[in-house]
């Protein structure tokens, strides 16, 4: 998040862009998440620079953008992860079923319980299998063991990990392999019933296999949620995804729907980076 | 080619050096461990374990001194192990960015290298002197002090080997910070927490010159917190300086008796550190 310095200028070619109809996305659509001008700040340094828009009930928002755009940073905003460190504020406004998440008052752990993380590298707890996913859920709700025990199978099948952990639920999470660590991460997560999930890269660190059955999970898991996706892989956001924001220098540079994105950009800038001629 | 020669050549005296230098010191530490247990298991009887330490010119043990010296370690290590492990908690997850960190820490270290004839005489000045008496509490508050930043220095250093991935993920939860502490901080570093402590009481348990102003020794057996109790150390000191044979040779086998628990210490620690990694 610090290498925006070192990210090749892009050209500038406003003049270029034929005139057309604005993408974006429907206006109709129902907003679970409604990002209004929101800056952030690292210290001194402006990570995002008035970001507006806003994540739709049920599907699946991509940010792409090459690294140190901020997409990151934006994701942390929503579950106020960059609440843990000093120096680091958000200005603006993300509304969440129209309350404003930003304000000093709202309470952080309700609102982490809401809004779920999965993150790039998967950090399984130092506890067994069954325990990983139990915990959060003990914490929140007081559940007989049986029904405890049952979302717990819940959970993991809903992140397509049941079949192979099944045998073995007080193994140590950490006895996983990668990829069944992140899905037993995203287990963990879903286990708690979150509104919104948020994906920080969760298939960078993965081999294909593993990465096409999270990306299955994601599609299972928008039935019922609403998720934002980071990704450097524009295949993975094209394939996921029914809205994408192209991100870039801490800016919205573009955002709509998926398929236009990657087919017929609005600007230059967007479809240099998903040609791949920069980024 | 000539450079090269000459290069290998220094290398290989250099080579010798190093042998001759771990042949040196190790040679010091055989020759110690040496004499201790040819002199230590000479004398090594059930006598020394259930008999008391003898008037100058009879036989007898040292079960005093060793009963003496479980105590007052157990109680010293039981008083300084919570007040180090959360001093080392605070300053390692509530406290990272704040100034009073930096103080104690700059003052923990002091105190870690402060000679302990320094806190057995400090003990001595609020305790002893104030009592008016010597007591094995006042031994054991000696110890204590002497517990406290060896326990707080590895309590902050195994807290801070634990990734922040694995804390932001647990708060990505929504868990409350004392019980990503509790149950995760505390799970992931326990070898390392164990370790500290076992490191703590080794240390202690071979301290002499903070009993002697404090616990004082006693002749006999004596369970009595609030009055003079013999220790190891001490009846050490006292049975070697002394011209008589018998004593001489009970304070070998004491002796023999620290090494070997300070060894069997130190190798757990060990056993127990180099399993972390793989877990």
């Amino acid at each position: 998040m610090n290498d925006v310095s070192n990210t090749p200028p892009l050209p500038d070619v406003e003049a270029e862009i034929p005139a057309r109809a604005p993408a974006g996305i429907d206006s109709k659509l129902e907003k679970k998440v409604s990002i209004r001008n929101l800056n952030f700040y690292y210290g001194d340094s402006q990570a995002l620079k008035n970001i507006s828009l806003s994540l739709c009930t049920n599907m699946v928002t991509a940010f792409i953008g090459p690294s140190g755009c901020g997409k990151s940073t934006l994701l942390r905003v929503l579950n106020r992860m960059y609440d843990l460190y000093p120096k680091q504020r958000a200005e603006g406004e993300v509304l969440i079923d129209g309350v404003n998440i930003l304000r000093p008052e709202q309470d952080l752990n309700l609102l982490r319980a809401r809004v779920g993380m999965v993150f790039q590298k998967p950090t399984p707890f130092p506890m067994s299998i069954h325990d990983n996913i139990a915990f959060g859920l003990k914490l929140y709700e007081k559940l007989p063991k049986s029904e405890l025990d049952g979302r717990v199978e819940a959970a993991l099948k809903r992140a397509a990990l049941w079949d192979e952990v099944k045998e073995k639920l007080n193994a140590s999470g950490l006895s996983l392999s990668g990829g069944q660590q992140q899905r037993l991460c995203i287990a963990r997560t879903v286990a708690l019933q979150p509104e919104v999930i948020l994906l920080d890269e969760p298939c960078s660190a993965l081999d294909p296999i593993s990465t096409a059955k999270v990306e299955e999970t994601i599609d299972e898991l928008k039935e019922n949620y609403t998720i934002a996706i980071v990704t450097h892989n524009m295949q993975q956001a094209a394939r996921v995804s029914e809205h994408t924001a192209f991100m870039y220098l801490g800016e919205l540079i573009e955002f709509g729907v998926t398929a236009q994105i990657f087919t017929s950009p609005e600007k230059k800038q967007t479809q240099n980076y998903i040609t791949g001629r920069f980024g | 080619m000539a450079i090269y020669d000459s290069r290998r050549r220094r290398s290989k005296f250099y080579l010798g050096l190093c042998f001759l230098a771990v042949i040196i010191g190790l040679g010091w530490l055989a020759l110690i461990l040496g004499t201790l247990f040819f002199e230590g298991l000479r004398n090594i009887s059930p006598a020394v374990f259930t008999q008391m330490t003898p008037p100058p010119g009879s036989g007898g043990g040292l079960l005093n001194a060793i009963v003496g010296s479980l105590i007052m370690t157990t109680l010293g290590v039981a008083i300084g192990t919570p007040l180090g492990m959360l001093a080392g908690t605070y300053m390692a997850e509530y406290g990272r960015y704040s100034k009073l960190t930096v103080v104690v820490r700059f003052i923990n270290d002091i105190l870690l290298s402060a000679p302990s004839i320094v806190i057995g005489l400090f003990i001595y000045e609020v305790m002893v002197a104030k009592m008016g008496h010597f007591s094995a509490l006042a031994g054991a508050a000696a110890l204590a002090v002497i517990v406290i930043p060896v326990v707080v220095r590895t309590t902050e250093d195994m807290l801070l080997l634990v990734p922040d991935t694995l804390r932001e993920a647990a708060r990505a939860l929504g868990l409350p910070r004392s019980i990503v502490i509790g149950k995760v901080g505390y799970r992931a570093a326990r070898a390392g927490l164990i370790t500290g402590v076992l490191l703590a009481i080794a240390r202690v348990s071979g301290e002499t010159a903070p009993l002697l102003f404090t616990a004082l020794n006693n002749q006999f057996f004596s369970t009595n917190l609030n009055a003079p109790m013999a220790s190891l150390p001490a009846v050490i000191f006292q049975f070697a300086l002394s011209p008589y044979k018998e004593w001489q040779q009970l304070a070998w086998t004491g002796a023999l008796l620290i090494t070997l628990t300070v060894l069997a210490l130190s190798i757990t620690a060990r056993a127990l550190q180099s399993q972390r990694p793989a877990k």
